[in-house]
Formats: C-alpha cells, sequence, structure tokens
C-alpha cells in the first residue's frame, strides 16, 4: 500500500485538522453571538499588532515551548507526560530554592544555576512516575496526572507554612534580588537598536527556549540515545531485542522531559513575578500537549505551534479585554487542537491518504 | 468529638462520595470494555453546567438533570468516535474532552447568564431537596441505630440513593448478565468477542454511553444537590479522584463504593478542619487533599496488593479481514 508523501503527513495533515478546530472555533463565536472575523481581527492586533502584544506572545510562547519539548520527547519514546503541570510547579520551586539559598552577584550567574535547579527538581518529580512505570508497571498516565495534583498540594503547603515571608499574608515566596532580574527583551533588542514595548514581560529565557528546540533536535536525530530513544516508542519488542533496555530509555526519557518541563520556570517564576507564587504554570504544562501534538513532536514544529499559542494566548485575553469572549474560548481552541491533531487524527488522515493514492494511481 | 460531630463528619462523607461513586462507576463501565476514560472529569463539568443552566431557565430540576445527562452523553460521543470508530488515542482524546468542557462551560454560562461564568443560583424546584426516609422521624430518638438511619441515610437528594442503587445494579449487570459478560470480555479480549458473533464496537458504544449517562448524573448531582449552581471549574478534580478510586477498587463496583467513601471521608475532614493532630503530630490540610492521590499511586504501584486494569484497554480494536 501506498503511503502519502512526508510532506502531507508533516505538514498537510496538521494544518487540515488546524483548520478545522479553527473552522469550529469560529462557529463557536457566531453561536454566542460574536463576530468570528471581528474576533480575529482584535487576537491578530492585539497579539502581534504591536511590540507590547508581541512581548506577551512570545512570552507565553516561551513557556509553551519548554513544556511542549517535555511531552514532545515522551511521545517520541511512546510515554505520555501529562504532568508537564507539576513538573513545571516543582521547576519554580527549584528555581525559588537556587535564588534564595544565595545572594547572587550577578543574573548571569544566577540563570544558568536557576535553570538547572528548575530541571532538577522537575526531572526529580518525573522520575517517580517514570521509576513506578518501568519498575513497577504503574501506568505513567495516571501517576503523572496524580502527581499534578501532588505537587499543587506540596507548593501549596510549602507557600503557606515555609517559605511566606514572615508578617506577609500573601501566600507567596520572598522576591529573588534585583540581581537576578532576567534582562526583558527590549533590553536585548535595544543593544542592536531595535525599539520594543518596555511593559512585556517577554525575556532573555526565550533564546533558553529555542536553544533547548534545537538541543532537543540534536538529541532526539543526531545522538545514540536519541535513536534508542525512538526505537523503543516505535516499538519496544524490537528494541529490547537490539538490547536496549527499557528501564534505562523510560528513566532517561523522562528524566529529560521532566528537567524541559520544569524549566519553564526561569521563564515564568524568575523572569517575570521573580518570586514564587500560588499557580504560576497557569495551565501551561497542558498547553504543552496541544503544543507536541501540533507540532508533531518535532521540535521545529513545536517551536512554530508555541508561538501560534502564544498568540492564542495574548489574542483571548485582548479579546476578553475588548469584548464580551471570556479567556476561556482559548481553552475551547486548545481543546479543539487536541481533539483533531490527536483523537481524531485518523479522521484527517484516511481520508487524505485515500487521496493521494487515487490520484498516485492515476498519474502512474 | 462527640457522636453529634462524627455523624455530621459521616454525613458530609455521604454527600461528598455520592459524585466520585456515580463517576467512578462511569469509569468502571468504560474501562472494562476497554475504553480508557481520563475524560471523566470534563463530562462531570458539562453535565454539572448544563444541568444547572436548564434548571435556572426551566425551574425545573427534572429537565435541567436530563439535559445535563444528554450533554454529558453528547461529550462521551465524542470520546467512542475519537477511540472506537477513528481508533485515535483514548488518553489524548479524553484531555480533549475536559478541555472542551473547563471551556465551553464558561463560554456558554457567560453568554446565557453574564456572571462571570457561573449559573444564577438556583432554587425551589430548580434543585434536588432533601428525601426523608419512611420512619426516619420516628426513629430519630432510638439511640445509635436510629440516629445512623434518620441522620446519615434520611435526608439526602435522591440522587444519593440513585448513586448507592447503582453499585448492586452495576454489580449485578457485570457478573449476572449476558451483556455484562461481554462487556468485560471485549475489555479483555476483543477478538475472542469478535469471533464469537458479537459486534465490539457497538460494546464499546454502549459502555461509553453508559459512563456519559453515569456522570451526567453525578455532575447534575455536584450542581443541582450539593451545590446550588454552577460555577466554573466547579468539579475540581473529582473526575480524577474517580479515576483514583476505580484504580483503588481494582475496577470491581462494591469496592468502588469502598473506595470512594474513603476519599469523600477524607474530603469531609479537610473540609471541616484546617489541620488535623493525630498522636501528637499535626497533618496539614494540604496532606489531606493530595492524600487521594498518594494512596492511588501507592496502591497502582503495588505496594498494597497489585491493580491490574483490563488487558485491552487503551488499544482501539481492529477487525480481521
Amino acid at each position: 500500500m501506498e503511503r502519502m508523501p512526508k510532506w502531507a503527513d508533516a505538514f498537510l495533515v496538521p494544518l487540515i485538522s488546524l483548520l478545522i478546530a479553527f473552522v469550529i472555533s469560529g462557529l463557536v463565536i457566531l453561536a454566542i453571538g460574536e463576530n468570528p472575523v471581528e474576533a480575529m481581527r482584535i487576537m491578530v492586533s492585539g497579539a502581534i499588532g504591536s511590540s507590547y502584544g508581541w512581548g506577551y506572545t512570545l512570552y507565553y510562547a516561551t513557556n509553551f515551548m519548554f513544556t511542549g519539548l517535555a511531552v514532545a520527547v515522551a511521545f517520541h519514546a511512546g510515554l505520555f507526560n501529562i504532568g508537564g503541570e507539576g513538573q513545571a510547579t516543582l521547576g519554580g520551586l527549584g528555581v525559588a530554592t537556587v535564588l534564595l539559598s544565595f545572594s547572587w552577584p550577578h543574573w548571569a550567574v544566577a540563570l544558568p544555576a536557576a535553570a538547572v535547579g528548575a530541571a532538577l527538581f522537575g526531572a526529580a518529580w518525573a522520575a517517580i512516575p517514570a521509576w513506578l512505570q518501568a519498575r513497577r508497571g504503574s501506568h505513567i498516565v495516571i501517576t503523572t496526572i496524580m502527581f499534578n495534583f501532588i505537587a499543587a498540594a506540596l507548593l501549596n503547603y510549602l507557600l503557606v507554612n515555609v517559605m511566606r515571608p514572615a508578617g506577609s499574608m500573601d501566600p507567596s515566596s520572598a522576591r529573588f534580588g534585583a540581581e537576578t532580574v532576567l534582562p526583558r527583551l527590549h533590553e536585548i533588542l535595544g543593544l542592536v537598536g531595535i525599539p520594543f514595548s518596555r511593559a512585556s514581560p517577554a525575556n532573555i529565557s526565550l533564546f533558553v527556549a529555542l536553544l533547548a528546540c534545537v538541543a532537543v533536535w540534536a538529541l532526539i536525530w543526531r545522538t545514540r540515545l536519541g535513536f534508542q530513544i525512538r526505537a523503543f516508542g516505535k516499538s519496544e519488542p524490537a528494541s529490547v531485542y537490539a538490547g536496549i533496555s527499557p528501564f534505562r530509555i523510560t528513566m532517561y526519557t523522562m528524566l529529560i522531559s521532566g528537567g524541559l518541563a520544569g524549566m519553564m520556570a526561569i521563564n515564568n517564576v524568575m523572569g517575570e513575578a521573580n518570586r514564587l507564587i500560588m499557580n504560576a504554570v497557569e495551565g501551561a504544562g497542558f498547553i504543552g500537549i496541544a503544543v507536541a501534538l501540533m507540532g508533531r513532536s518535532h521540535p521545529f514544529g513545536v517551536c512554530l505551534a508555541a508561538i501560534l499559542f502564544g498568540f492564542l494566548y495574548q489574542g483571548g485575553a485582548e479579546l476578553a479585554l475588548w469584548t464580551s469572549i471570556p479567556r476561556e474560548l482559548i481553552v475551547v481552541i486548545q481543546a479543539l487542537v487536541i481533539l483533531f491533531t490527536g483523537a481524531l487524527d485518523n479522521m484527517v488522515r484516511l481520508p487524505v491518504e485515500r487521496a493521494f493514492r487515487r490520484f498516485g494511481r492515476r498519474s502512474a | 468529638m462527640d457522636l453529634a460531630t462524627i455523624l455530621q463528619i459521616l454525613d458530609s462523607t455521604i454527600r461528598l462520595a455520592t459524585p466520585l461513586l456515580l463517576a467512578c462507576l462511569a469509569g468502571l463501565y468504560s474501562e472494562r470494555a476497554g475504553v480508557v476514560d481520563i475524560g471523566l472529569e470534563g463530562k462531570m463539568l458539562a453535565a454539572a453546567f448544563v444541568s444547572a443552566a436548564v434548571a435556572a431557565l426551566t425551574g425545573s430540576v427534572w429537565i435541567g438533570l436530563v439535559a445535563g445527562i444528554a450533554g454529558a452523553v453528547a461529550l462521551a460521543l465524542i470520546h467512542g468516535l475519537a477511540s472506537i470508530t477513528f481508533r485515535g488515542n483514548q488518553l489524548i482524546s479524553g484531555v480533549a474532552i475536559n478541555f472542551l468542557a473547563g471551556g465551553l462551560t464558561v463560554l456558554i454560562a457567560q453568554n446565557l447568564f453574564q456572571q462571570g461564568g457561573r449559573t444564577p443560583s438556583l432554587t425551589g424546584g430548580a434543585r434536588f431537596t432533601p428525601i426523608t426516609l419512611p420512619f426516619a422521624d420516628a426513629l430519630r430518638d432510638v439511640p445509635v441505630i436510629g440516629q445512623l438511619y434518620s441522620v446519615l441515610l434520611s435526608g439526602h437528594s435522591v440522587l444519593v440513593y440513585v448513586a448507592l442503587l447503582s453499585v448492586p445494579l452495576t454489580w449485578w449487570v457485570l457478573y449476572r448478565t449476558r451483556f455484562g459478560l461481554r462487556l468485560r470480555a471485549v475489555g479483555e479480549n476483543p477478538a475472542a468477542v469478535d469471533t464469537a458473533g458479537v459486534p465490539v464496537t457497538g460494546l464499546r458504544y454502549a459502555a461509553v454511553i453508559i459512563a456519559g449517562v453515569l456522570t451526567g448524573l453525578a455532575g447534575a448531582y455536584l450542581a443541582t444537590g450539593l451545590a446550588a449552581g454552577f460555577v466554573k471549574d466547579m468539579t475540581a478534580g473529582r473526575g480524577f479522584i474517580a479515576l483514583a478510586a476505580l484504580i483503588f477498587a481494582k475496577w470491581r463496583p462494591v469496592q468502588a463504593l469502598w473506595a470512594t467513601l474513603l476519599f469523600g471521608l477524607l474530603e469531609a475532614i479537610a473540609n471541616r478542619y484546617q489541620s488535623v493532630e493525630l498522636g501528637g503530630i499535626v497533618i496539614p490540610v494540604q496532606l489531606m487533599q493530595a492524600l487521594p492521590y498518594i494512596l492511588t499511586v501507592i496502591i497502582l504501584a503495588g505496594f498494597v496488593g497489585k491493580a491490574i486494569p483490563p488487558r485491552a484497554g487503551g488499544e482501539a480494536y481492529v477487525k480481521e479481514r
């Protein structure tokens, strides 16, 4: 049976799925009595019509790149990591622990340390479900879901009872200190003479996220471990036959995945809030699922999908500001993207495949 | 702690366990048929909103209940379409359904009522009212047994009794009927069921729809029985606690009752006390809240008995040609 060409698999199918998701979203907007074209105009002008909008779009995109990569790496090994939310929460704890333990002289020293702390805490939070899957056979999806809730409870406890500065009513940690404030995008772009909004939270973490995309690409397609991860994901029995240890791959993959999710904290906790607050992740861990599915688990695709979701997120906020459409519209769009690019993939793929087969036969 | 306090806690245990139990049984039907359902949360949420909204608009909780069930079944059918017909990933479909419900409920609530994503408070006939069981008042003064009966068992809304009766009913359906045997078989070895000439697809759709009905009841109870109206994200992870209870119960109906009662008790205690002191050690309320999840992880890891899911769970069935 002739398969469809690679470009159709990588671009055409997700594009059609995305289109369906957007058309239905448009219908939803129409159904609640708003104008979808006008809504789209507000979203575009709010999210990418000014450098202020771009700043927020890229800030959100940075979060989603980390969590999207986290889900994507796990997908390559055939593992579904729903625990990005909890791992990113723990990543925030890692950042706070590192930054509050020492008085850092400069952000350039603090950033790598905080990133390592975030990755370690996130990886540790993913390591337990990974170990339980590899050694005890408990399903990683269920355990990572449970670990999201446990992480939320743990952070709640730590912020209220341990990390809250004396005399403060607010359940959040102390500020990290002025030296650790990361350079914002307007400062970086200002160096090369590009004017950029000073109010937006996008910061140097964006470049760390882009570096992470490249690193994950190199890991998956240019290293022995990446090959083993993909082999394990394609067929566990075959990879075992080839001498690949399922335990090792499950552990490594989930450690990398959790580490990436945790590293999101350098953007939201260190870069934006500069202290650890309750519910800092704001669902970015779950959006990572949509991002990874849409990006077909390829780092380049994840990068693009993260920017698209950053656009949706910022656009949705603007929409809530200017119209009576609540922010939750984005959750609906996110759900439809997951549904059509993920669960209903075959609904789009099979007809496209059939079309290619028919077309291929006629031209042959 | 006196008897009255204990009775109060147990009473709220039953109330809080009811939505968990209904959702847990929903998951039981679905997963026993081989369709993994992490969309319990979303279906409950959708039913909670639809039932509250329709009850608010019509003034009748019964019309609300029917509408709520219809809402949950609609989402269940999407799950069936994705995971049975198009053989998609059942976990991803469940995730999508949770988000779809989370977003749509607030979107429509805001559009209909303009109250920040909630429905108006339900009063009178738009809510399920407590039912006093026969002789409850007469037996109130009989020590212990009478008190247990009149305070604990009596005085709940009808859906609580529906939930409790669903347990023996589910047991009977699952273990004493042909449908139940086939349902269990299709979750263990669909190929064998197919060979016997029984349609796998039909059975799985039936299971998914039953799950929709039960989550519909659970959601309707949340919004029109336990609370008086819908608020954003009001399920608050209950769908996942139900999933945890399902694993805890090892996919069996009677054990599901005990598991959900246990988790209901934990919630009741966490609601009542900020922290619990046990033998000199203070247990923070956050630990109480996290306990169902921690227990599930421990159970799932096989440290306390092994929880083995239905064998064909999560896999789409491809008919042989």
